[in-house]
């Protein structure tokens, strides 16, 4: 008895330092492989790294800005969690995500007005889930009665989500008061509060709670079993008698209603409004994060908080060093091709193993 | 609205969709290899926008349209690579390694482009066209059709060898089985694998010359993320054409011809925003899914990995 719990402890304290491994080797390759692209454009890795760091991670404001982002990039993940677990693709994030946030940027100023503004936030974080669940329809329609792939229609829907986000700011709910097109300001008073005496937005509550909440419901509840059961094998969810068009249909609604209150938690917590042309893309970005945590809400935290800081840092970094903001895309890029090949590398030692 | 329908407005709408819809077709046509071979190539996009700039940064420094074109191919199948080591042979996933080309296809093109060029996007001169006698005469489509850079006739010759290649050779039919039942092609002592790995180089040649038209021919010069989803457009196209390319090419000069609305409503004189614009060729998509939905009919081993043995 006594012996069997030690090599159980054995066995758990094995199993963490392997996923310590298999999350750190990409992890640290991804940054090697894209300091040699910064190398090749003549710009200094290590300095390039360092300020990251610094801006990001060490000095009090930057901290408090990568906490602040953290919030929205939560609800994402939470919104890809879903997705992935239930084996939906929803790459539809940023179409979502945009809509949403331009809706609550419209609806935030003009509610204010009618109603206190704790009520004003709430309905604008309602209505940013409606806009967001509604986006996602079509695909979800198509991929639950007529099969069609919904990777390609939820892209479509992106992009289609971004002009008409557009269109919006520009012609729809444009501020008069201003010469750059935007959507009407919403005063910092009636954003959602600041944390203590920090600069740091609610909005990272928000965000927690979601992606907390997303975990449990998964993990804990027979509703999120039945999505698990889907997602691994569709055609056993229908032997089952799982109601599986519905199921595909809820899955996208929760996922992308999530991708829309990550665009209210950015635009009324930090940013106030929508200018034209502002796509930060951010859905995209936060795939490889959900993969590396291997779809476990809480471990997604760890690695929200690591881009956050890459993400607020490395705007300082383009402003002080001149390196542009497309090179996150570049570490997302190598961070996904390495995160796939430590997965492979580890099955294929499994498989020796077992043989 | 009377002088709207003019000669010179549908020429310019004809020529304005060829020249939108050839790296459609492009991407269609290749897309469609890939996704035969039981490949979904997410990565096209990125491959397009590799091709868009390597293409447009050696025809720019060697003043030669053709080693521009040379090159967008090469870069097109350097982006296919990693598809072919990653996803063919390592059999990885198939959607996380194409969404990690495209998205790094995106990064890598603006930077380099940013640390060559800063903000300043040079041109290139229009491509010299090859008119073909008598045919480049006929009114409207002559101009747009038979008065191009050979890239374009090129393109549509290609559609025709593809489909030749599909129906009655060998090449085709294997290509046909590593999609749909690779184990059956195994038996029949073709390896499923090589088959995949040049389906998936072929589809990066495609998209890659598709991405150089687009940017040397289309623009005359290379924005980042100038591709803005025509890969993604090229995937829809070969989910719809089920397997054929004429019918790859009728879509794209659809599309191109929606993607053209804008310089032709322009010549017109309708003043539209451009935002509207831009979402006409997605709105098109998505309306084609919606009523085609149904038709559109992709192989069964698609986007599955072939390991020998493996049940």
């Amino acid at each position: 008895m006594h012996r069997a719990r030690r090599s159980g402890n054995g066995r758990f304290a094995a199993g963490v330092l392997h996923a310590l491994v298999m999350t750190v080797g990409p992890i640290a390759a991804a940054l090697v492989l894209s300091g040699a692209v910064l190398v090749a454009v003549g710009v200094d890795p290590l300095a390039y790294y360092g300020t990251i760091v610094e801006r990001g991670l060490l000095s009090p404001l930057g901290l408090q800005q990568t906490l602040t982002r953290m919030g929205p990039l939560l609800f994402l993940a939470a919104s890809l969690i879903v997705a992935f677990r239930a084996g939906i693709w929803n790459l539809g994030g940023d179409g979502q995500f945009l809509l949403s946030a331009v809706v609550a940027a419209a609806a935030a100023p003009v509610l204010v007005g009618v109603m206190p503004a704790w009520a004003a936030l709430a309905v604008c974080f309602l209505l940013a889930a409606a806009v967001g669940a509604v986006w996602s329809l079509i695909p979800a329609l198509l991929r639950a009665y007529q099969g069609v792939n919904e990777i390609i229609t939820s892209l479509m829907m992106t992009f289609l989500g971004v002009s008409l986000a557009n269109v919006l700011v520009k012609l729809v709910f444009l501020d008069p008061a201003t010469t750059v097109p935007q959507t009407r300001t919403l005063p910092v008073a009636d954003r959602l509060p600041r944390l203590f005496d920090t600069t740091v937005s609610s909005g990272l509550l928000l965000g927690l709670a979601a992606v907390i909440g997303v975990h449990l419901m998964m993990t804990r509840t027979a509703f999120g079993l039945k999505l698990r059961v889907v997602g691994a094998n569709p055609r056993a969810a229908v032997h089952a008698g799982l109601p599986v068009a519905k199921l595909t249909i809820a899955v996208f609604a929760i996922s992308a209603a999530l991708a829309g209150l990550a665009g209210a938690t950015d635009v009324l917590g930090v940013l106030g409004n929508v200018r034209a042309d502002w796509n930060p893309a951010y859905s995209l970005a936060v795939v490889p994060l959900v993969f590396l945590a291997r779809l476990n809400g809480f471990a997604s935290i760890a690695f929200v908080f690591l881009f956050s800081v890459l993400s607020i840092g490395g705007e300082s970094a383009a402003r002080r060093l001149g390196v542009p903001h497309y090179f996150t895309l570049v570490l997302v890029a190598n961070l996904l091709l390495l995160l796939a090949l430590a997965e492979y590398i580890d099955h294929r030692r499994r498989v020796a193993k077992k043989a | 609205m009377d002088g709207l329908f003019t000669e010179v407005f549908l020429a310019s709408l004809v020529f304005g969709a060829v020249t939108a819809g050839i790296p459609l077709l492009l991407a269609g046509l290749g897309e469609q290899i890939s996704e035969k071979a039981g490949v979904l190539n997410i990565g096209i996009e990125g491959m397009m926008l590799g091709g868009a700039y390597l293409g447009f940064l050696v025809a720019f420094q060697s003043g030669s349209m053709w080693l521009g074109f040379a090159a967008g191919a090469a870069a097109g199948m350097a982006a296919a690579l990693i598809m072919v080591v990653f996803c063919v042979r390592l059999g990885l996933n198939q959607i996380v390694v194409g969404i990690a080309v495209t998205l790094g296809a995106e990064g890598l093109t603006a930077l380099l482009h940013f640390f060559q060029f800063g903000r300043t996007y040079p041109r290139l001169d229009a491509p010299v066209s090859l008119p073909i006698p008598a045919l480049s005469e006929i009114p409207v489509i002559g101009g747009a059709l038979f008065d191009r850079t050979p890239v374009v006739y090129l393109a549509f010759v290609l559609v025709f060898v593809m489909a030749f290649l599909y129906r009655r050779t060998h090449l085709g039919l294997a290509l046909q089985a590593a999609g749909d039942k690779p184990a059956a092609l195994d038996v029949a002592g073709v390896d499923v694998v090589t088959t995949r790995s040049f389906a998936v180089l072929a589809t990066g040649a495609f998209a890659g010359l598709g991405g150089a038209f687009m940017a040397n021919v289309g623009a005359g010069l290379f924005v980042p993320f100038m591709t803005s989803g025509a890969g993604f457009i090229g995937i829809v196209l070969a989910m719809l054409a089920r397997g054929r390319p004429l019918w790859v090419l009728g879509g794209a000069l659809l599309f191109g011809a929606c993607l053209s609305m804008t310089t032709a409503l322009q010549v017109a004189g309708v003043n539209v925003p451009t935002d509207v614009i831009q979402m006409l060729p997605f709105a098109a998509v998505m309306a084609v899914l919606v009523v085609f939905g149904r038709k559109a009919s992709l192989p069964a081993a698609l986007g599955l990995p072939y390991e020998r043995g493996a049940r």
